[in-house]
């Protein structure tokens, strides 16, 4: 038992990377209605930035700041230069964009920082967390970091009229210009933040994973299957399907025996799937309605 | 983002291709068929090998084309009915010693079980989370194949090296040459295939599920059955290009079917034209070119080149090459009318 | 009394299709205008063009200003609200956030309060229902939610398509009269596009009838009425 518990709780620090991750992932979901598969790559390339700044002798906090009001503005940058051209092309050659998006972010971040591993460091400090030995105080200040980008966010969407505004251009576009709401820079908007969320999570991950050009790679999968199981209209689901993806991954590691670590992927994924399969719009997301 | 986009009945994501719109003219074909009939003769080795992986390639973006194009289902996980396909050819060449060019409908038939049987499950899924269940399959593929409970079958992560076939019947040609000839012949009957079956009934029914699947089966279309038809369907025809691939890099190995592969083929959808399948061999020239391209012009930025390269192609092309043969068409009518 | 929408020669175009083949006419300031014409007459359509929402030629005017050219969200912010057909409910948000959204252009947040209070007034039910989900509305709860929407814009001129479209009589009835009160007491312009002819033709002061994309006839709602042609194809009687 004990054993379980403390699985659950690894699970549980894992986890606070994905729910990060998926975080980004329904934001801009819910602007472009599909997955940004260069999410990732964003995500890394603003860590990058944020330990160049560092290096040049720019303090934590600030470097954080900053790193978030660039990766939001760049955000805004790549979707009217790259995305905003396409908007009227089929969904598929978006996806391509993506894709191409991936590669050019990847090669460029390894021309520039080349692809050794770099510590980065954290506020939060490394030292157990309440003399727990299996989570640390950064992993526990990335969790309170990410449920507060989460309560920022509700209260965002919720309380505020531009987040109004955003859900509307998102939910029925032609409906939402209709009252007057530019969806054109509400999907720019959702990108700008969809980067900030995600130069978060770099920053929070970045610690664990090490920083190098492909540090992203396995997260971001993780983060898309957190934010699909958690449903990918509910930031909250999101949050909790990273927890319980963590969760998942760590258990299966260790009651299933023969899996390694290249096989915790596929079975979470399948895990996962099952999940989906009996319920398709993810564990916390709205529930369906069949429409002709 | 109102819940009613998560259910299958969300606006189709693949734009409604008319069945005629998905071939080619008898002149054009011919003309192509001519240019990939003599184009070995006056090439080298190399290059016809090229030629090859062109064919076998174009095969598995024509299976994901009948599939997405289609029935619009879209799938991430080819690249692993492509290496099932592949193991399938090289164990049963190895170990068993068939020969090559039997192995290939047995490779076909069982990948068009697994496809028949995946599909099942991926039912209830469509869009992303389609999308996210064909990649679990496409990152399991490589580890299932490394597993050491096979290792006997498959060679682990050391792979099996396949025999290249010789010319038969004393033929004075090279053996990539005949594999080339032999690859055509396949791809062929393949494509004419699949062009019937989608001019047939059971493409019909396809391409009603793809537009509106509700209607399709108001109308009596067994959606279920279809859906599944296709995944089947595709993946036979993905593990026939596996294992002729498999014959023709005289290798396999679990890293060479990983999801890079799988977006790959999806790439070369996309940039032949989703829906197209004449469009699916420009599709495999450019993921078998572009990237050496890429390499050639900047090598540590390779990356970038392939990015901004695809960029460019689907700034100018968002309807792939597709688009470029109707405009080609419409100014040859233009041209007729003069 | 000039006119407060012009239009001109409209062409309008979906891909290859022309669906409208030079249609002109005007609405004046505080008129109630009805666009009458059988299915794919091309009723929807004038108004999409309006809004910019399809891809047309022509000209049009709106207080003097060429709208052409205009994104949608333009077009919109001059005061001109579009009740599109099917009502573009905001399904998954409470009724209060689509009368909300109505407003999200307006820059006088303490008006849109008493504005919100209005409409509950104008409409009781939806003050009932405030706090629900708006896609668990009747349709003529909708409908009336679609009208409460464009008016919280404070519109100049608002554009109703097919309101009475699979609602039951006596609703229809009520909208309309609603309808014709806002015309009167708030002195907002309204075009409103209709099969239900009859009802259309008590309410307006000015009709138009399109066919195949061209008007047909044009004149005093009254007169439109009355016309042998009109009652035989439109009213049915």
């Amino acid at each position: 038992m004990e054993l379980f518990t403390n699985q659950v709780l690894a699970g549980i620090a894992t986890g606070a990377i994905y729910a990060c991750m998926a975080l980004a992932v329904v934001m801009i979901y819910q602007a472009i209605d599909h997955l940004n598969f260069a999410q990732g790559e964003m995500a890394m390339f603003s860590t990058f930035m944020s330990w160049q700044m560092m290096q040049w002798g720019v303090p934590y906090w600030g470097a954080f700041i900053l790193t978030l009001a660039l990766s939001f503005i760049g955000g805004i940058a790549i979707e009217r230069l790259l995305f905003k051209p396409l908007a009227k092309a089929p969904v598929l050659t978006n996806v391509a964009g993506f894709i191409a998006l991936y590669a050019i972010v990847n090669s460029v971040a390894g021309l520039i920082w080349d692809f050794t591993i770099k510590q980065y460091p954290t506020p939060f400090g490394s030292s157990p967390f309440l003399g727990s030995q299996l989570i640390s105080t950064h992993q526990a200040g990335m969790i309170g970091i990410t449920l507060l980008m989460l309560v920022l966010l509700f209260v965002f969407f919720r309380f505020t009229r531009v987040g109004l505004a955003m859900r509307a251009a998102a939910s029925l576009p032609e409906s939402a210009r209709l009252v007057g709401i530019n969806t054109s820079w509400m999907i720019a908007l959702g990108w700008g933040m969809a980067a900030a969320i995600g130069s978060v999570a770099g920053m929070m991950i970045a610690p664990v994973v090490f920083l190098e050009p492909n540090m992203m790679l396995g997260v971001l999968i993780y983060g898309f299957a957190a934010a699909v199981l958690g449903g990918l209209t509910s930031p909250f689901g999101a949050v909790m399907g990273g927890f319980l993806v963590g969760i998942f991954e760590n258990l299966v590691g260790t009651y299933i025996p023969g899996v390694g670590n290249e096989l915790k992927l596929p079975i979470a994924l399948a895990l996962i799937i099952t999940v989906l399969v009996v319920k398709p719009a993810g564990l916390f997301g709205r529930p369906i309605v069949k429409r002709v | 983002m109102s819940a009613v986009e998560e259910v299958v009945t969300e606006a189709p994501a693949v734009e409604a291709v008319p069945k005629r719109a998905m071939t080619l003219g008898v002149g054009t074909s011919l003309v192509v068929l001519a240019a990939l009939v003599l184009a070995p003769l006056f090439v080298k080795n190399f290059i016809i090998f090229q030629m090859t992986m062109l064919l076998i390639y174009g095969l598995a973006v024509l299976a994901l084309n009948i599939l997405t194009g289609g029935s619009g289902q879209f799938s991430l996980g080819q690249s692993a009915f492509y290496a099932v396909g592949a193991y399938t050819s090289a164990i049963l060449m190895e170990h068993v010693g068939m020969n090559y060019a039997l192995t290939l409908p047995i490779a076909g038939i069982i990948c068009f079980g697994f496809g028949f049987l995946f599909g099942q499950p991926a039912l209830r899924l469509s869009g992303v989370y389609l999308a996210l269940a064909t990649f679990a399959l496409a990152t399991a593929m490589p580890q299932l194949l490394k597993l050491g409970y096979f290792e006997h079958w498959t060679g682990g992560v050391q792979g099996l090296v396949v025999t290249k076939p010789d010319a038969p019947f004393g033929l004075p040609m090279s053996q990539d040459m005949w594999l080339y000839y032999f690859t055509l012949a396949i791809t062929i009957g393949i494509y004419i295939a699949s062009v019937n079956l989608l001019r047939s009934r059971s493409g019909r029914a396809f391409m009603a599920i793809r537009d509106n699947e509700i209607a399709a089966s108001a109308m009596g279309v067994d959606v279920a059955l279809y859906k599944t038809l296709a995944f089947g369907v595709s993946a036979g025809i993905t593990g026939v290009a596996g294992g002729l691939g498999a014959i023709a890099v005289q290798f396999v190995a679990p890293d060479g079917y990983t999801i890079t592969l799988a977006i790959s083929l999806f790439l070369g959808m996309v940039v032949g034209g989703v829906g197209w399948l004449p469009g699916s061999i420009v599709g495999s020239a450019f993921i078998i070119f572009v990237p050496n391209i890429a390499e050639g012009i900047s090598k540590g930025l390779s990356g970038a080149v392939f990015g901004v390269l695809l960029f460019l192609v689907i700034f100018l092309v968002p309807h792939g090459a597709r688009q470029v043969a109707i405009v080609a068409q419409q100014m040859l009518g233009k041209l007729k009318k003069n | 009394m000039t006119a407060m929408l012009n239009v001109r020669d409209l062409r309008a175009y979906y891909g290859q299709v022309q669906a409208l083949h030079g249609l002109s006419f005007a609405l004046n300031e505080g008129s109630l205008t009805t666009l009458l014409g059988a299915n794919g007459a091309g009723k929807t359509t004038t108004l999409r063009a309006i809004c910019n929402m399809v891809r047309s030629t022509g000209a049009i005017e709106f207080e003097g200003k060429p709208l052409s050219g205009r994104s949608t969200e333009n077009v919109v912010r001059l005061g001109i609200a579009h009740v599109p057909q099917g009502r573009g409910t905001f399904t998954t948000m409470t009724v209060e956030e689509n009368l909300q959204l109505g407003a999200i252009t307006r820059t006088d947040k303490k008006n849109i309060v008493s504005d919100i209070e209005r409409m509950y007034a104008h409409f009781p039910v939806l003050k009932e229902r405030h706090t629900q989900q708006a896609g668990t509305l009747s349709g003529g709860e909708q409908q009336m939610l679609a009208v409460a929407r464009a008016l919280m814009l404070r519109p100049r001129l608002m554009l109703l398509d097919e309101p009475s479209f699979g609602l039951a009589p006596l609703i229809v009835r009520d909208l309309f009269k609603i309808l014709g009160k806002i015309n009167r007491e708030d002195k907002v312009t309204i075009l409103v596009v209709e099969q239900n002819a009859q009802l259309a033709l008590e309410l307006a002061d000015q009709a138009y009838v399109i066919e195949t994309g061209r008007i047909v006839m044009s004149g005093d709602a009254k007169d439109i009425a009355t016309n042998e042609d009109v009652r035989k194809s439109y009213l049915g009687y």
